[in-house]
């Protein structure tokens, strides 16, 4: 029943890892890991070094993450653009939207609420009254 | 041996909640003599408790929400009564500790245990008829998910026999929820029932999403589907992305609380803001996916009852992905006085007055279809207009509050509780008594009766004027929210009327409760054999009343929107397109009763702190789930001779 | 049956949209709601991941990242998921072809790796409470080991249902029901890398200032 996916055109588009592609074989895998293993190298070096300008490592970390983070999305998960593959990417946007907006929405909300609001003794919370 | 439980958390010594508790066990202990002593038992573990039909779920799921609709109106008419009395040096009659559980009480129920089943309910019984296809994508999971809705609501009823509910309002902000200024259980009732009930709804989210994108009958494209798949769409993919975000800040409160962690407390560099943050980016999609569901049942209505296609298809469902979207975008308008600034209030003010244009687009479209049709005034179409003009209102105060200066004022005022019961009353109730009016022919396959349900109508119209518009006034007279007592004297005329209101929608319930009684008692008189009492437009109709198990015995074929429409003006009402094949339907399964047994009991033993009995309950969650797995005979095959008979038999 | 004859009806392969064909193959349902629920795994871990980033600094005096991480440690720890995550993607193949014997192996190794970084992740815990350094010693502490520890815990998760799926493919062979679920194991299995990804770069490569 399974190998039917395979033959007929498929309703409603593939699912992520449903039914590999048939060019998804042992190299597939083996790319991804290669590019996966440069990535998390030059991550760490990217942390410890001095040769980058450091106001830039943050920067670099995060692009570096989501190169990895793409390296499995495509290698790993087989997700691709295709119009049979519409639905999965769709949900991983709005997911990825999701995710950017409580991440950086809070941290943004948080960094002016601390900085309006520190902690404070009575004292200082009573002269903040005019 | 029992953790924190002993005597002393049975209310011996609180009247009411003792009370209320004797008479809620005696009326359960009833219900269960009579139906057992009648032989009901194995007719309801087989139909209903074991059941995977979204249909049965459905129909569960509208009968706790109305349940508990009961309880949580109770809350509110003891709230109502106490304010009318507790003016000047007043006390009334509820202590401040037993009001704060009140109100509490009250919120919780009716956003997680009224709202949010009875708009799921709709969709499990709508979305899969709509769409033309036999069941929802998993409908295991489905009965898994009613069954944790269910021992959620469950725990916090248990609250009132057992211990106590959270004094800290309906979101439990820290650092008042936190084990060092609520040491009691009443917040860990709260945040496990939730947990408990919020992974059903995640499951639920999942679930629906999965169906409505990946099955639908043939031909049904994306823009062939009836607006209220493309609302249950967008209401399911706010539930996948919000639910999680209170699942993970509950489990912090639940860490500080249990664990001595210190995310949110008020030493050790936690921050209570953050709480509030986390809380409302979950809150805010919350309301959206309450009245999304809402505005699909409208949609319905007004196109059925004006006889006509509903007007702007594509942009109904473009404002419908776009609030969706939105949803996302405004949650710090819950918080504007919290002191994040002039800056991060203003984005957020802006995004929340945008958000009200994709809801104007609709309310537009809804008048432009009623506009040139021939519109019956039947019970789902009343409810649609009360509707239009109240939430209308509702929307427009809360256009005032999202001017932060304005919100400055009102934040936290009777004003803000006004403007939110506007809304959901407005349109999340109305719509959910539109829903069940308007499908409670095709699920019992007999009509509800019309008088009773115009007057069931009026009185919620009427009784709600008076109880919440009294409440703007004295909002902006100064009065806050939560009050067990106040001082000025002047305000008491208003909570007067209010309380006038309140038993106007009391007698508005005791009408509605009728009608089901009077229709259930008539209903060899009231029997609708045609499958489509109101002339409808979408393949729910299609159908016989109540549809056999599996839906559709042959898939219908759709070739635009409104299909049931296109194939009664093409006359294939009787015709069947194509030769019956076997199909196969899911056998029924205890998993989502046996999950429920044990997340009940496994909740009770957390919060009292009885360690022991919560990793027996642990395990056997393990053991029900992986005994679950291997059971690989799941589903009955019907075959095309049978299906021949039963719908010769059915046939109209 | 009429979705075959929507398809295949002369001069109409291909014409018709994906969206029209009707009900998808339950294959391609299961996946797609398990993604679904992946999806919404990774928004629970954003909240934790706010709550990490906005706590970071708060070490009500106590250790904070600079201190107490180690990252060759963490290096090593990386390694030991991303190459269980390779042979994991080695045992999808093993089981397109349906064989048992390279399934086996291939789980063995990547529940191995699996532990491995369990066990890793354990003792760097155990060695941080054991300075001081527990999570109710501050905010920033909290939301570390929580960040960090429920992610251990859907390793752990996944390494119990890895155990179950064995015990299935042993007991009922490769049913198709069986199938669907390793399939699904193997994405949650992935996803909790890309996760991992997320925790290492904040977390601990973040920990600079």
């Amino acid at each position: 029943m399974s190998d039917h996916s395979h033959a007929e055109p498929a309703a409603q588009g593939r699912a992520p890892g449903a039914s590999p592609s048939q060019r998804a074989g042992f190299l597939n895998y083996l790319v991804g890991l290669g590019f996966a293993i440069v990535l998390t190298l030059a991550s760490f070096w990217a942390a410890g070094t001095d040769t980058v300008w450091q106001p830039a490592v943050p920067v670099l970390l995060a692009a570096l993450a989501i190169a990895q983070m793409g390296v499995h999305v495509v290698f790993f998960f087989h997700l691709s653009t295709g119009p049979e593959q519409t639905n999965n990417f769709l949900a991983l946007a709005f997911g990825v939207f999701v995710v950017g907006l409580v991440v950086f929405g809070s941290m943004l909300i948080m960094a002016n609420l601390n900085a309006n609001m520190p902690p404070m003794t009575m004292d200082q919370l009573m002269k903040m009254q005019r | 041996m029992l953790g924190k439980l002993n005597w002393d958390a049975i209310p011996f010594d609180q009247p009411i909640p003792f009370a209320a508790s004797l008479v809620v066990l005696v009326v359960l202990g009833a219900v269960a003599a009579f139906t057992f002593w009648k032989g009901w038992w194995p007719y309801l573990w087989r139909e209903w408790v074991t059941s995977v039909d979204h249909k049965r779920l459905g129909v569960m799921y509208a009968l706790l929400a109305l349940v508990m609709l009961v309880r949580g109106f109770i809350d509110a008419l003891m709230m109502r009564s106490q304010q009318a009395l507790a003016a000047g040096g007043a006390q009334g009659y509820l202590p401040p500790e037993h009001y704060d559980q009140i109100f509490s009480a009250h919120g919780t129920i009716m956003i997680f245990f009224v709202g949010m089943p009875f708009v799921i309910g709709l969709m499990n019984f709508v979305v899969p008829l709509q769409l033309g296809v036999r069941d929802v994508a998993f409908p295991v999971l489905n009965s898994v998910s009613f069954w944790l809705t269910a021992s959620g609501a469950l725990l916090v009823n248990v609250s009132l026999f057992v211990g106590e509910f959270a004094h800290t309002g309906w979101l439990v902000y820290p650092p008042l929820s936190e084990i060092a200024y609520s040491p009691g259980v009443g917040v860990d009732y709260y945040l496990w029932a939730l947990q408990i009930s919020g992974a059903g709804s995640l499951m639920t989210g999942i679930n629906f999403t999965t169906t409505i994108l990946k099955l639908r009958a043939p031909g049904m494209g994306y823009s062939r589907m009836p607006i209220f798949c493309w609302t249950a769409l967008s209401s399911n993919l706010l539930i996948v992305a919000a639910f999680p975000i209170l699942t993970a800040t509950f489990a912090m409160l639940l860490l500080d609380r249990y664990l001595g962690f210190h995310f949110f407390t008020n030493d050790g560099g936690g921050n209570p803001m953050m709480y509030v943050n986390l809380i409302w980016a979950w809150g805010h999609p919350e309301v959206y996916i309450l009245v999304l569901p809402a505005f699909g049942v409208f949609s319905e209505v007004i196109a059925t009852f004006s006889s006509k296609p509903l007007f702007g298809y594509r942009s109904m469902a473009a404002a419908t992905l776009g609030i969706c979207m939105l949803s996302f975008m405004v949650w710090l308008h819950h918080f504007f006085t919290m002191g994040a600034g002039a800056d991060v209030n203003a984005f957020f003010g802006v995004m929340t007055m945008i958000i009200a244009v994709p809801t104007g687009v609709k309310v537009f479209n809804w008048l432009f279809t009623l506009y040139g049709g021939r519109v019956r005034f039947a019970p789902p179409l009343l409810w649609t207009l009360g509707f239009m003009c109240t939430f209308v209102i509702g929307g427009m105060t809360g256009v005032l509050l999202a001017i932060p200066p304005a919100d400055f004022v009102l934040h936290n005022s009777l004003f803000l509780v006004a403007h939110f019961h506007n809304v959901i009353i407005g349109g999340v109730l109305f719509g959910a008594f539109a829903g069940y009016m308007y499908w409670f022919p095709k699920a019992f396959g007999f009509t509800l009766h019309e008088g009773l349900g115009k007057a069931t109508f009026w009185c919620w119209l009427v009784g709600f004027y008076l109880a919440f518009m009294p409440l703007y006034a004295l909002g902006l007279m100064g009065a806050t929210r939560r009050m067990q007592h106040y001082a000025e004297t002047e305000w008491r005329p208003m909570m007067l009327v209010a309380m006038a209101g309140a038993l106007v929608i009391l007698a508005g319930i005791a009408l509605l409760v009728l009608q089901l009684f009077v229709s259930i008692r008539d209903r060899a008189k009231r029997r609708d054999t045609t499958g489509d009492p109101w002339n409808g437009r979408t393949l729910e109709w299609s159908i016989p009343s109540p549809p056999p198990p599996w839906n559709f015995s042959v898939l219908p074929q759709v070739q635009g929107v409104d299909a049931y429409w296109n194939m009664k003006q093409a006359g294939q009402l009787a015709a069947r397109q194509a030769p019956y094949e076997t199909i196969h339907v899911p056998r029924n399964s205890a998993v989502g009763v046996a999950l429920a047994f044990f997340t009940s009991i496994g909740g009770f033993a957390l919060v009292w702190h009885i360690w022991w009995l919560a990793i027996v309950c642990f395990v056997g969650l393990l053991v029900a789930a992986l005994s679950h797995g291997w059971i690989i005979d799941r589903e009955m095959a019907i075959s095309p001779e049978q299906l021949a008979a039963l719908d010769r038999e059915r046939s109209t | 049956m009429s979705l075959a004859e929507n398809v295949r009806a002369p001069g109409n392969e291909g014409e018709v949209p994906f969206s029209q064909r009707g009900p998808a193959p339950i294959e391609t349902v299961a996946s797609f709601g398990f993604w679904l629920f992946l999806l919404s795994d990774v928004v629970m871990f954003s909240g934790l991941f706010a709550a990490y980033s906005v706590l970071a600094d708060r070490t009500a005096g106590g250790p904070d990242g600079l201190r107490l991480f180690d990252r060759s440690y963490v290096l090593l720890e990386t390694a030991c998921l991303l190459f269980s995550s390779f042979t994991c993607g080695l045992c999808t193949l093993a089981i397109e072809r349906r064989s048992v014997a390279a399934t086996y192996f291939w789980a063995l190794i990547t529940f191995i790796l699996g532990a491995a970084f369990l066990g890793l992740e354990l003792s760097e815990f155990l060695r941080m409470i054991g300075e001081g350094a527990s999570p109710t010693r501050s905010a920033f502490l909290s939301a570390f080991f929580t960040l960090v520890g429920t992610h251990g815990l859907h390793v752990t998760l996944g390494l119990v249902w890895l155990m179950a799926m064995m015990a299935q493919v042993a007991t009922l062979g490769f049913l198709p029901i069986v199938v669907r679920r390793l399939f699904c194991f193997t994405l949650f299995w992935h996803a909790l890398d890309i996760v991992w990804i997320g925790v290492f770069t904040i977390v601990y490569l973040g920990a600079r200032w």
